[in-house]
């Protein structure tokens, strides 16, 4: 067996390979981001007080949305060609490759909208003093959404059309995730210090990276067990 | 690797009835199986056993000297199922690269430490062992499906594992390609290995053993788990 580096450096290579390859996978996603935000002043109001309350919860409400979107490809693709099946006998752990998968989907989806939220932030006349708060929030929460996301992805790998049931699962997980995330760049806003809610943030994110892939490898394993 | 594969009174169920049930049974270091029997005995069900991905209802499989559940006998595994692991959006050079990243060689006398990388240079060679000479950077998705099963054979050209598992190896590759396959299953029982594997082409193998699930399959009193026949 190849030792624990060699195979962790396999997994991210390929991941990475495949993103790439797949383009539209985790492009899909930001044009969706993109387009809501620019919708929003055109279709409610291009108000600037209006729009200036609207913007953090909706920023974060449409970069949830579009994680979700790209959920249902994480394991899809490995499960159908046997991939997955391959991992699982190749005796080695399907807890680490989770992880990698993972993180690699934030990558590619959480840190795109975390680079773009202040550009959108600046269409949703976000006061300046919610820029910062933003970018880390959405960097750090959207580090949950893919982890916890991909629970529901490997619920319903086994699934043809899992997508609904994925959404019905995920979102009550992603409420605490959305409450503190918009809360951080509303107290930003109002003035006040945003250190709680960004602890917040990343004790759930890192309760998410360790636990996490634990319920998606047993999940997994239930879904290759047919 | 003198080592025997032993399986015990294995029972599978599905959808609570029972596939096959007290199927005993020894392949030795050597040994060529051909796991037989009708469409839905169970040839895929119990493959799939063997290698971890199925759980059997009753029985136990022994490789080496203890009691074996997974772990160990995972690290001796090459298994080839209906869906090979063979990645589209991937050249073929890269599917074998993850593949051997994730198992390397499964010689048994190497220890992790000693486990060397493998070379770009074994890998391309086994890609030309299977026919794929030349298609080393060719995305797998641009391949006909005889090719990209072609990609996945070529791990039985550099895998030292010491059990192969091969679930219909040899669908949609071309009688010279069977026949060359089926040299290096030769070759690998002659090392000592072990090869479990199901076909409904005609082989042309020499010592092949038998399996039958028929002989395995339940009787009417023991096809819904009934205590009659239980000792």
């Amino acid at each position: 067996m190849p030792s624990f580096f060699v195979f962790l450096r396999h997994c991210f290579r390929r991941e990475l390979l495949l993103s790439f390859r797949k383009r539209s996978e985790w492009v899909n996603p930001i044009i969706f981001f993109v387009s809501i935000v620019v919708f929003v002043p055109l279709g409610i109001s291009p108000d600037e007080r209006l729009l200036s309350q609207l913007a953090p919860g909706m920023v974060w409400i449409i970069a949830l949305l579009a994680v979700l979107l790209s959920l249902d490809s994480l394991f899809q693709g490995d499960y159908e060609d046997g991939s997955l099946e391959q991992i699982l006998v190749s005796g080695q752990s399907l807890y680490w490759v989770v992880i990698v998968k993972c993180i690699v989907h934030w990558l590619m989806t959480g840190l795109p909208l975390a680079i773009l939220s202040p550009l959108l932030g600046l269409m949703m006349s976000l006061p300046s003093e919610g820029y910062l708060p933003l970018i880390i929030s959405v960097f750090l929460g959207s580090g949950s959404l893919s982890f916890i996301g991909g629970i529901g992805a490997a619920l319903t790998v086994a699934l043809k059309r899992g997508g609904v049931l994925l959404s019905l699962i995920i979102i009550p997980l992603y409420v605490p995730v959305l409450i503190f995330g918009a809360g951080s760049v509303n107290a930003a806003v109002d003035g006040y210090s945003i250190s709680g809610q960004l602890a917040v943030l990343g004790a759930l994110f890192s309760g998410a990276l360790v636990l996490a892939p634990l319920a998606s490898a047993g999940a997994l394993r239930i879904g290759l067990n047919n | 690797m003198a080592q025997s594969l032993i399986f015990n009174n294995l029972g599978f169920e599905r959808d609570e009835r029972y596939i096959f049930r007290h199927l005993a049974f020894q392949a030795n270091a050597g040994d060529l199986v051909q796991v037989v029997g009708p469409n839905g005995s169970g040839k895929t069900s119990l493959l799939r056993v063997v290698v971890g991905l199925l759980r059997a209802e009753e029985g136990t499989i022994e490789w080496g000297e203890k009691d074996t559940d997974s772990s160990s006998l995972a690290h001796s595994l090459l298994y080839l199922g209906h869906e090979t692991g063979v990645n589209y959006a991937l050249t073929a050079l890269e599917n074998l690269r993850w593949y051997f990243g994730l198992n390397g060689s499964k010689a048994h006398s190497l220890s992790e430490a000693e486990e060397p990388e493998m070379t770009d240079e074994v890998l391309v060679h086994a890609l030309n062992a299977v026919g794929l000479l030349g298609y080393s950077d060719v995305i797998c998705h641009e391949m006909s499906a005889g090719q990209r099963r072609r990609v996945a054979l070529a791990r039985l050209f550099v895998s030292a594992a010491p059990i192969w598992i091969l679930d219909e190896p040899f669908t949609a590759i071309d009688i010279a390609g069977v026949a060359r396959l089926e040299q290096q299953l030769q070759a690998h029982c002659s090392r000592g290995g072990i090869v479990l594997f199901t076909t409904h082409q005609t082989s042309s193998l020499q010592n092949i053993r038998s399996l039958d699930l028929a002989d395995f399959k339940p009787t009417e009193s023991s096809l819904y788990g009934g205590e009659l026949d239980d000792a």
